[in-house]
């Protein structure tokens, strides 16, 4: 039990060193921080022209379903990254378990695909 | 070694890939016009497999080293949800092709959570377990949602997800700790470390996280808080499949995390879940006098249903597993009927969730009011109808396990509960004859469930359809 408990010593280190170091940060962001507000610090940053309106505006849902298709793919390498750096010790049933799932994202790919989803009109 | 392991997961793999394949038939060929028939399909697969999982498969099987279980109760829960899932599809078409709402995505959804609720009841492990859930909960998510143009849907989807995500964090929470204690995240593995002296601290906290993040699932108090405004938000055939199959799913996850993972150590997960199973009866019970909604009113009456089973449970005894075992199958039978009668709630066309829109109804639809009459005595656990041996089951099983006080808790509740129920019955008979009153409602599949369904809560107290017996053969391997 002790000895378990040593093993995740530098996880406990780690914690607290995190969790100081937040709080530090926030706190002297707090103490020492000069404060002197005016009209153009605190409005909305647009590139070379005053803001138009509030940044708080509605998006269109299409960009949210672009960026959800697009962390599926992006997971889809993360996980096909190990896979492939580790290709010669991966055996036969570690390949096809890879392929099965690609063949499982090409099904949903080519859903989404005839479904509409990837058109923006 | 593989192609065994493979041949035991045969039933959730034809399902996955039938889903896939028709997934991507349905979409290259006529979309939302092959949605009847894919509905057919599914819910005739969906009988052919709980036969098949019925009949065959004896003992009990474990392949992946261990992370899926074939045993005996598996196979009983799977029949259960297979038949119910199957059950409400059939159920829902009516209603949903006249809203607008049959897309072939919805039998395809429903199949995937089957496929992940069949998962769960095998899980040997807490990453299958965890699969197995998300699986069936992300399905669940969209079909709650599945009326995109409606607010309250929208919102039941939404309100389920981000409530559904907390409680999976919890879960995992529960799992990783239960993981660093224990060394393996095998419930074979776990146990060992669960039985061997006193159990460690932090293995107990993980315990109670996982207790916390499951009864989220089955909807037990203090974790039923989406439950309500899900159950009414939902198109009603989508609340009448979260009512059912998903309920079983759980709660048979609940009974192999806890007897599989922790079996030995009753005493300690024994007294949390005979405290869920106290709250949940009282709440569901007393919360429901309030409700005018029939949809929100089924929502506290699941809530107390599922505190009785968690009095099997909690017994901690083979006795008390087949009891849970044989009140989630008379629950889900009496809600499939309750359901099918809610569906045909219906004035010019429009649903009607209101339980004063009932009034008279009897002297419109006797015979269907009489079923109703019969089905809301079983819910209500009236002796001499089924619903009343499941309560009768549960609480015998909690007196042999010690639990005095939850028995008589038990019945306490059950005795309030009562006056919801028969509110509406009073409604049906002795109610004002409102100018807006219900249509009498045409549809002959679901005047068939309702007769069914009131039919076997008459007749099956001959002998509960033999259900007894092969709860307990169920219970039996899963309680060494």
């Amino acid at each position: 039990m002790e000895e378990m408990l040593r093993e995740y010593l530098p996880i406990l280190v780690f914690l607290a060193i995190a969790i100081g170091l937040g709080i530090v940060l926030i706190l002297a962001a707090v103490l020492i921080a000069v404060r002197n507000p005016d009209p153009e610090k605190v409005s909305a940053y647009e590139c070379g022209f005053n803001a138009f309106d509030d940044a708080r505006m509605k998006f269109d849902v299409r960009f949210y379903l672009v960026s959800i298709l697009f962390i599926i793919f992006d997971l889809e390498i993360a996980f096909l990254f190990p896979w492939a750096v580790a290709f010669k010790d991966v055996s036969m049933l570690g390949f096809w378990s890879m392929m099965v799932f690609l063949g499982v994202l090409t099904i949903g790919f080519a859903y989404e695909w005839k479904k509409g989803a990837l058109e923006w009109e | 070694m593989i192609s065994a392991d493979l041949n035991i997961i045969l039933p959730e793999i034809l399902l996955s890939v039938f889903a896939m394949a028709a997934l991507v038939g349905a979409v290259y060929t006529g979309k939302d016009k092959v949605a009847p028939a894919l509905l057919w399909a599914t819910a005739a697969l969906f009988l052919a497999l709980a036969f098949w999982i019925g009949v065959t498969g004896e003992g009990t099987q474990v392949a992946f080293n261990g992370m899926f279980v074939n045993d005996g109760f598996a196979r009983f829960a799977k029949v259960v949800i297979l038949v119910s899932a199957a059950a409400v599809l059939l159920m829902s078409e009516g209603y949903m092709a006249r809203r607008g709402l049959l897309r072939f995505e919805y039998p395809l959804l429903v199949t995937l959570a089957v496929v992940g609720m069949m998962m769960m009841v095998s899980a040997g492990d807490l990453m299958a377990l965890y699969m197995g859930l998300e699986l069936q909960s992300l399905s669940l998510y969209v079909v709650a949602s599945l009326r995109r143009d409606s607010a309250k849907s929208t919102e039941a989807g939404l309100k389920y997800f981000v409530l559904g995500a907390l409680s999976s964090g919890l879960l995992l929470y529960g799992a990783s700790l239960t993981y660093g204690y224990a060394g393996t995240t095998l419930f074979s593995g776990i146990i060992q470390t669960a039985t061997e002296g006193s159990m460690p601290v932090g293995l107990l906290i993980g315990l109670v996280m996982l207790i916390s993040g499951l009864a989220f699932k089955v909807s037990a108090v203090p974790f039923h808080m989406w439950t309500p405004d899900v159950y009414e938000g939902s198109p009603t055939p989508v609340t009448a499949f979260f009512a059912t199959a998903p309920k079983v799913a759980a709660m048979a996850l609940f009974a192999r995390v806890m007897f599989d993972a922790f079996g030995n150590a009753t005493a300690d997960w024994g007294q949390v879940i005979a405290l869920l199973s106290v709250l949940s009866m009282f709440l569901g019970s007393i919360a429901a006098i309030g409700q005018r909604d029939i949809k929100r009113l089924m929502a506290y009456s699941s809530i107390a249903h599922m505190g009785y089973a968690l009095m099997g449970l909690a017994a901690g005894t083979e006795l008390g597993v087949q009891a849970m075992l044989i009140y989630m199958a008379i629950y889900v039978t009496m809600n499939v009927g309750t359901f099918a009668f809610i569906l045909s709630m219906e004035r010019d066309g429009q649903p009607v969730t209101d339980i004063e829109s009932l009034g008279m109804y009897s002297t419109k639809e006797p015979g269907k009011a009489l079923a109703m009459l019969v089905l809301l005595f079983s819910l209500a656990g009236v002796p001499p109808l089924v619903g009343f041996f499941g309560k009768f089951y549960v609480l015998r099983a909690a007196y042999e396990g010690g639990l005095a006080w939850l028995a008589v808790a038990g019945v306490v509740a059950s005795v309030i509960g009562a006056f919801y129920y028969l509110r509406i019955v009073f409604y049906m008979y002795f109610g004002e004859d409102r100018e807006d009153a219900l249509d009498g409602g045409k549809s002959p599949v679901l005047w068939g469930f309702l007769m069914v369904s009131a039919v076997i809560m008459v007749v099956g107290v001959v002998n509960l359809f033999g259900i007894e017996g092969a709860a307990q053969a169920a219970a039996a391997t899963l309680v060494n």
